[in-house]
């Protein structure tokens, strides 16, 4: 292998290689004429109708592996951020993405990851607008880290929000919780999960624009790390009220729950990268889940719990004969309880 | 003129017992003038003559009514305008104070030969009682204990009744629960849809629908209970499928002490135990082949008790056989405590509701205790036993205020008030947020009761608690400061303050012998569960343990006893893959590449030096362990049940110490003994091995240290065989064993011990 393939520091020192780095493999990608004017800034002609409001969000990726069944940290990094502005209620419209690369990453490899990034980003009707390239030493990361930020707009007659929250509005998710933080599990080698675990990861925009249309919308999130678990637990402090979710009702594929089953996780707490959870009106819910059947993406999707008056628990779960169970709020490895 | 008076005040449990008429009687005998109430400090007495007192007080101290627990008599002298004449029982007085609640009483003898009694008007009636028995606890609204603040205020007495009531020569003189067919609560026998089956001959109905294999939701004191013919398998497998409970044992009453023993072979401690006033459950040898098997979960041993209320008596004799008497809810969630949560929540799965209009006030549970090592012990602690207060040992006299939330399984709260102690009735899991909002009513319930305002709040330090969650929140909400005590620093100071230990006394060794509990952050691994510590009430610190093994899947090891076996071989004999034994083959079916990746990576397999998972190891091993367990703690009885079936030859010592606790000795001779020696036969070594390895290390650590006494905690201690294995390894090193007893030895007791320690920590000196 030669290093011509591979990128060095000096494709990140600003000069020669860097130049040609940007020029012939990267531009092209995102081909876009704010892009190509090259200035140290993209200039954007945004009018904003009276009532309009800009949504601007940004985020970090880090993912081992970089390819995953389902995604890659390309499509991840355009989907993470544009959802973020969805979820929001937000046409996305601009994005910018910078790399952080470490040395010895293969050029074949950036450019099919970027690529995946553009074209997940257009087919939400966005551009990548502006970005920034370093390298790094070896070690000083691991293969490639992405930062997007995203512009978008939110319609006037659009208000969604935990300020929003009720007692008495349902809750529904889009769709199967957990399939991304399996299909990542599954990837690390010395787990030994083989099994059909492919990521969710997707853009939430083509659901949420039909979403949109309906009333009764009240507030959306996305449920990225910490799983549907952390939204619920955000929901109920943000409001100051209880969930009480229907064990049965919520979504999880067979592999999912098998693979949670094994290693003693909660599908609630695995990450989703193409999930959203909604808050409804109680008496638009069953329009508003016939309007998410409609489309590919929330195909699976459930109406899975409801907003109460607060209790002494913030999560509640009611499973099997009735019985609740209250679902703690601490993320990641849990201690058991059991004495 | 003014006049000299004495005042005679009685502090201790002494309300509701019989001591007012007691105080009358002996008034009456000597021809003193005055009169005695009930208040918020106890009881009071003024008597005239002043100079009469000190006789007097003799003469009741020797006189004093069972169930009275003084604490203190004192004497003062006053003046009052006139000098009284005669002597009456006077109203009480609302201030709160100091006195105690007592815990419900089973019917005493008496009552039990009237309501037999053709020509007594309490003849069958179901609600009969007097000052020696019936419901306290459960019936109290208010203090002091007085009929209007009890759930039988809106029974008025009838004429006969009331003159029983104020006549000091009854024996129902003051009985605050009084009532007979005229004017108490009635019982009803309603169809699952609402319909009336019967009711003024409801118990002959209720019995006759058990003899033919019916299900029932029966009104208990503290609760409901869901009740079948115990013999009847067909029944105990619709109420199982019901409840929700597949294996755990399932608790019987029996119609007296001869049929009893029929089926239960008893000690004479054990008969005085189903026989007092506390009536709880007690765990009894069963007589092979007198029980379904679906009973007790093949366990050789049976919760029995007798019927401790008219109701259960009538009903009892009149099925004349044993019953299946469970707690009246859904697997995990409380029991039933009104008629109509009863009829929705307990009606769909009946085939119809014993109920009576006497409200509960509160939930009490029934008790579980055991013979352990010739003394009782007390399992589960409810009705019968809460809310009675234990003293505290010099030192505390004055600890106040502190109100402690316990563990998150096994809930039971505890407050520590004038120097006493008072443990709240045993919840349940925390994880029901029912069970949780039941704690925080508990608190409430028992401050209030006991007039006493917590100052302080102490929980466990485990971040994923839900008791610690709470007490966040009553801490914040209430500006009070919050105490974390380590789960096992509770464990043994709970051992402590039940055995009445000094504030101040030099540390002592504590053996813990627990599931898990969170370490300490400096610990090297995050979960205990099998220590050795050295501690005071304040201090703690851990000199040895079992060597911390991974549980892989965290709460799932918990829960699936053969993953706990794959740990301890990883470690312990990481060959064990060619030896052929049933259950290592089936361990090697599992995706063993995964969970030794767990375990390898650190992965969701939290390391901890858990004796209760050692257990389950062993028990899967041994293939008496299901894949996953039905209920808590059934791996290791069915352990201790299959050793008990061993005969008790003596066990061939593992050989001389060697420093620090290491496990592969008994794993070695466990494997190695696989084809040699029954299983049984393993199982009992077992225990001894583990009792030698943690006795021998004790010594030395005794030795080293200084101490003279152990203290015993954890919820294995619950296990008779290794309790008295320990004792026997121990008999002879000088040390002064103290066990659990009046508290459960797992987290029951709990919350004894956090109280203690976050008061003496918090205690300004
Ligand atoms: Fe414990
Ligand atoms: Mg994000
Ligand atoms: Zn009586
Ligand atoms: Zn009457």
């Amino acid at each position: 292998m030669t290093d011509a393939k591979r990128l060095t520091l000096a494709h990140g020192s600003g000069g020669e290689p860097m130049q040609q780095l940007l020029h012939q493999h990267i531009q092209p990608l995102f081909d876009n004429a704010i892009l190509a004017r090259q200035e140290d800034q993209a200039r954007l002609n945004m009018t904003l109708a009276p009532g309009e409001r800009l949504a601007f969000t940004t985020d970090s990726f880090v993912v081992t592996p970089l390819c995953f069944p389902g995604g890659n940290i390309g499509t991840l990094a355009a989907n993470g951020t544009l959802n973020d502005l969805v979820v929001g209620g937000a046409r996305p419209h601009y994005l910018s993405c910078a790399l952080i690369i470490e040395e010895g990453l293969p050029l074949e490899t950036l450019q099919a990851l970027l690529a995946d990034l553009a074209r997940e980003v257009r087919a939400a009707g966005a551009l990548v607008v502006t970005g920034d390239t370093k390298v790094v030493p070896r070690g000083a990361a691991d293969g490639l880290f992405i930062n997007t930020s995203g512009i978008g707009v939110i319609p006037a007659a659009v208000d969604l929000g935990t300020h929003r929250l009720k007692a008495g509005c349902r809750l529904l998710v889009s769709g199967p919780v957990g399939d991304h933080g399996a299909a990542i599990l599954a990837c690390r080698r010395e787990l030994a999960l083989g099994g059909d675990l492919i990521s969710d990861c997707a853009s939430l925009w083509p659901l949420v624009k039909g979403m949109l249309e309906e009333p009764g919308l009240l507030a959306m999130r996305d449920a990225t790390r910490g799983g549907v678990n952390a939204v619920l637990h955000e929901f109920a402090a943000a409001a100051g009220l209880s969930v009480e979710l229907e064990e049965a009702a919520i979504p999880v594929r067979p592999a999912v729950r098998g693979l949670c089953e094994l290693l003693g996780l909660d599908p609630l707490q695995l990450a989703c990268e193409g999930r959203l959870l909604a808050a409804v009106e109680a008496d638009a819910a069953e329009r508003m889940l016939e309007r998410m059947h409609a489309h590919p993406l929330g195909s699976g999707a459930q109406l899975i719990g409801r907003l109460v008056p607060q209790r002494n628990s913030a999560v509640i779960v009611r499973g099997l004969y009735g019985v609740e169970r209250s679902l703690p709020a601490v993320s990641g490895e849990l201690l058991p309880r059991i004495c | 003129m003014q006049q000299q008076i004495a005042e005679i005040r009685i502090k201790g449990s002494v309300q509701g017992v019989g001591l007012r008429p007691c105080v009358w009687h002996l008034a009456q005998e000597m021809a003193l003038h005055g009169e005695v109430c009930n208040d918020g400090d106890g009881l009071l007495i003024r008597l005239y003559p002043a100079a009469a007192a000190t006789g007097f007080r003799e003469r009741l101290e020797s006189r004093l009514p069972a169930q009275a627990e003084v604490d203190s008599i004192s004497i003062r002298h006053t003046r009052c305008d006139a000098a009284p004449n005669g002597f009456r029982i006077a109203p009480s007085s609302t201030t709160p104070g100091t006195t105690r609640i007592q815990p419900d009483l089973a019917i005493c003898p008496e009552c039990q030969t009237e309501i037999r009694d053709r020509g007594n008007r309490h003849y069958r009636y179901a609600f009969t009682s007097c000052t020696r028995c019936g419901p306290r606890f459960s019936i109290v609204e208010g203090q002091p204990y007085d009929r209007e603040r009890t759930t039988m205020a809106p029974f008025p007495l009838c004429p006969i009744c009331s003159d029983d009531f104020s006549n000091p020569h009854r024996r129902r003189f003051h009985a605050q629960a009084i009532a007979c067919p005229v004017c108490g609560p009635q019982l009803q026998l309603l169809a699952a849809d609402g319909r009336l089956l019967a009711q003024q001959d409801a118990i002959h109905s209720a019995a006759q629908r058990l003899k033919a294999g019916a299900l029932l939701a029966i009104k208990a004191v503290g609760g409901f209970h869901l009740a079948c013919d115990a013999l009847d398998s067909a029944a105990i497998v619709r109420l199982r499928d019901f409840k929700g409970r597949p294996e755990k044992p399932l608790a019987v009453m029996l119609p007296d002490l001869e049929a009893l023993q029929l089926r239960c072979i008893a000690a004479p401690a054990e008969l005085e135990l189903l026989t007092g006033p506390a009536a709880p459950i007690v765990l009894l040898r069963s007589r092979d082949g007198h029980w379904p098997g679906n009973l007790c979960d093949g366990l050789d041993r049976i919760g029995v008790m007798l019927p401790g209320t008219p109701l259960q008596q009538l009903l009892l004799s009149a099925v004349g056989r044993p019953l299946v008497m469970t707690s009246g809810n859904v697997e995990g969630a409380p029991p039933c405590l009104d008629n109509d949560e009863a009829r929705t929540l307990l009606g769909p799965g009946v085939d119809a509701l014993l109920l009576h209009e006497r409200v509960i006030a509160r939930r009490i549970d029934d008790s579980v205790v055991q013979l352990a090592a010739g003394q009782p012990q007390i399992l589960r602690r409810a009705r019968g036993y809460a809310p009675a207060a234990l003293k505290l040992g010099t030192g505390f006299e004055a600890a106040d205020g502190v109100l402690a939330l316990g563990g998150d399984l096994k809930n039971a709260p505890c407050l520590l008030r004038q120097g006493q102690a008072i443990p709240g009735a045993h919840l349940g899991d925390l994880a029901n947020p029912r069970i949780l909002q039941q704690l925080q009513q508990s608190g409430i319930d028992l401050a209030s009761l006991f007039a006493c305002r917590p100052r302080l709040i102490a929980c466990d330090g485990h971040r994923g608690y839900h008791s610690r969650s709470l007490a966040q929140r009553l801490a914040e909400r209430q500006q009070l400061p919050l105490i974390e005590v380590q789960h096992h620093h509770a464990h043994l100071a709970a051992c402590l303050a039940e055995h009445r230990r000094p504030l101040d006394a030099p540390p002592v060794l504590g053996l813990i012998l627990d599931g898990s509990g969170q370490a300490p952050d400096d610990s090297p691994h995050p979960l205990w569960g099998g220590e050795i510590l050295l501690a005071d009430y304040r201090h703690c610190e851990r000199l040895d343990g079992l060597p911390a093994v991974a549980m892989p899947g965290a709460e799932q090891a918990a829960r699936e006893p053969w993953r706990n076996l794959l740990a301890h071989l990883e470690r312990w004999s990481p060959d064990w893959e060619r030896l052929r034994w049933p259950s290592l083959d089936a361990l090697r079916r599992q995706p063993l590449a995964t969970l030794r990746g767990l375990i390898r990576e650190g992965f969701n397999a939290p390391p901890a030096s858990s004796c209760g998972r050692l257990f389950d190891a062993v028990a899967a091993l041994l293939d008496i362990a299901p894949q996953r367990l039905s209920y808590e703690g059934q791996a290791a009885m069915r352990l201790e049940a299959l050793a008990g079936r061993a005969s008790a030859q003596p066990v061939p010592a593992l050989g001389p110490p060697a420093g620090p606790i290491a496990l592969d000795g008994v794993w070695q001779r466990l494997l190695g003994g696989l084809g040699s020696e029954t299983p049984e036969r393993l199982a009992y070594c077992f225990h001894h091995w583990l009792a030698e390895l943690l006795a021998q290390r004790v010594r030395a650590l005794a030795h080293t240290y200084h101490c003279d006494t152990l203290a015993l905690g954890g919820g294995c201690l619950h296990n008779r065989l290794l309790l008295e294995a320990l004792q026997h390894q121990l008999r002879d090193s000088g040390l002064m064993l103290l066990a659990p007893r009046q508290l459960p030895a797992g987290d029951g007791g709990l919350a004894l011990g956090q109280a203690v320690v976050a008061w003496a920590r918090e205690r300004r000196p």
